[in-house]
């Protein structure tokens, strides 16, 4: 750590760094610049970087246009949803597994990932079949199970690497001084099983709100998320640069902002606690 | 007593999550697997008739598979090409002192947490646009003729959409490995007067082939499965040239409800798909053990 180096080799390297960090924000940052030009100045020859009037008429005309909230809500419902939905489902099954391993629990939790494997379009047709029948079709509900399903085993995966680091002495201990099974989850496990679910947490919204198979395929107009409703600015009619970018930095912002707080649970829950 | 009590306490806590994956495993799979056995097409209902493997015939015979089965394989090798190369560059740039390094991991990450639709959308109109896009006015401004992109070269400027989107998962996990490289050893190689390269190639590397190896499969998982990127830029065209296996079985199925032709091609991307979990499995399997 106390590795020193030259005060110019920094330098440079803090230049180079920069340029690229740039370089590959840069389409972020500039769908958010213009979203405060008008569709004018968004498709400027030379393009205008900072000096334009800067207008917030795109935002409440995305949504005077098209209900924007609604499709965001949809988003929050759906992602929250799916993953509140998975954690009450992964939590006693992680924890069983955790704390009462048996020969079998690192087969059944091979078997779990092994569905994540599972191309969705292998399975495309008869779910689309099946939620038409039963009128899942375009639902919050819908979305909301198929969301769960397939990051159910990303978040047992997950909340298991975690419990596994509460070391075991600890519930010895506390059953030594006689606490029962309730009040050794109540006070010992939950304080120390909070950070590892408050991580999973979050990641699963982030997959859970990015997901563009299922959405796209099984929503329409109605329980549309916004990885739905984005899509639909593919077809366009006129100009329409700095709406679709106020759309989406809509869509983008409270992600980048979640994703950020979570960068060191991304690379964890993302390789199935093989790179931590 | 007690051990026996937890035990099916235990069974029981988990049963909730087995009984609903193995549900979602084997309910719609084999369901897909019947479908693909069948006529059935949505537009004729009632119509269904056994048909044998003449599906798996009809599909393996199209010549549109046989572009998607490039088109795929193009995808995931020309994006992994780019994000481990581009990922280990920039992990060991990152690895370096510099001022504001917390910013510049935060813009780094960025491209990943943005939704496809999204990412998919502005790659298209703001910057590869012939006409209004910022590519197009830079190749002007050099006195070029303006690329048409997604008209002339529609794979590659999907396979640069989706590498700009995974360059930061490589990096951040390549990064994160190579932080729990032992200070002391590169040290003790930099005494033994070896240069920035061989420390590279016999220490640094050697440390991250794990890594690389986890980066290499959990995104070929994903990227045989890219979807929304190319339904919102080509929508598989021009013709088939951008049409991968996932995007072939969604047109087969949704846009020309041939339902038993679909879910043979699901069958196919199963396959294709269980090859590379195998090993994937494998590797994770390994770190159980520790």
């Amino acid at each position: 750590m106390a590795r020193n180096v030259s005060t110019g080799r920094k330098l440079i390297t803090t230049v180079v760094a920069w340029t690229i960090a740039i370089l590959i924000f840069f389409p972020i940052l500039w769908t958010f610049l213009t979203s405060f030009k008008t569709e004018a100045q968004a498709i400027a020859s030379p393009p205008v970087f900072l000096f334009f009037d800067w207008t917030t008429e795109n935002y409440s005309e995305v949504q005077s246009r098209s209900d924007y909230l609604k499709h965001f809500m949809n988003s929050v419902v759906v992602s929250f949803g799916s993953t509140l939905l998975g954690l009450l489902i992964a939590i006693p099954s992680a924890w069983a597994m955790a704390f009462a391993p048996t020969k079998r629990t690192k087969d059944v939790l091979m078997w779990m990932l092994s569905t994540k494997m599972m191309p969705p379009v292998g399975v495309l047709v008869p779910m689309y079949l099946m939620f038409r029948n039963w009128g899942l079709l375009d639902t919050r509900t819908g979305l909301v199970i198929v969301l769960t399903l397939i990051n159910l085993p990303i978040i047992i995966w997950m909340l298991y690497t975690y419990f596994k680091e509460i070391p075991g002495e600890i519930l010895e201990a506390a059953r030594m001084d006689g606490a029962s099974l309730a009040k050794e989850i109540i006070y010992v496990l939950t304080p120390m099983a909070i950070p590892g679910i408050a991580s999973t947490l979050l990641l699963n919204i982030i997959l859970a709100w990015n997901e563009a198979f299922w959405t796209l395929n099984l929503s329409a107009a109605k329980a549309a998320p916004l990885t739905a409703f984005i899509a639909s600015y593919s077809s366009p009619e006129g100009l329409f640069y700095a709406k679709l970018s106020a759309a989406s930095t809509m869509a983008i912002a409270p992600i980048l902002i979640l994703g950020w707080f979570s960068q060191k649970q991304l690379v964890r829950g993302l390789t199935f606690g093989a790179v931590k | 007593m007690a051990t026996l009590h937890t035990r099916s306490a235990a069974r029981l806590m988990i049963a909730p999550s087995v009984l609903l994956l193995l549900a979602w495993m084997i309910v719609p799979l084999a369901l897909t697997i019947y479908f693909s056995l069948l006529r059935y097409n949505l537009l004729m209902p009632g119509m269904e008739e056994f048909a044998g493997l003449s599906n798996y015939t009809y599909f393996l015979t199209d010549p549109a598979f046989f572009q998607a089965i490039f088109n795929t394989l193009a995808i995931v090798l020309g994006v992994l090409f780019i994000t481990v190369a581009g990922g280990i560059g920039l992990a060991l740039l990152l690895d370096q002192q510099m001022f504001g390094q917390g910013i510049v991991r935060i813009l780094v990450i960025a491209p990943f947490l943005i939704m496809p639709t999204v990412a998919a959308l502005v790659w298209k109109n703001m910057f590869m646009n012939p006409v209004n896009g910022l590519f197009a006015w830079l190749a002007k401004l050099l006195g070029l003729q303006p690329f048409d992109f997604l008209a002339n070269a529609p794979l590659l400027s999907i396979i640069l959409i989706v590498a700009w989107q995974w360059l930061p998962f490589a990096t951040l996990i390549l990064l994160t490995a190579l932080q729990s490289l032992d200070e002391e050893q590169k040290e003790a190689a930099q005494m033994d007067g070896a240069g920035a390269w061989s420390r590279f190639i016999y220490l640094v590397l050697p440390h991250l082939s794990r890594a690389i190896t986890v980066v290499i499969l959990i995104q070929t998982i994903f990227l045989l499965s890219v979807f929304a990127e190319i339904l919102v830029t080509t929508n598989g065209g021009p013709g088939t040239q951008s049409t991968n296996l996932t995007f072939l079985v969604y047109a087969q199925a949704l846009l020309q409800f041939d339902v038993g032709g679909a879910s043979a091609g699901g069958i196919i991307a199963v396959i294709l798909a269980n090859i590379v979990a195998f090993f994937l499995m494998r590797m994770i399997g390994k770190t159980l053990e520790a």
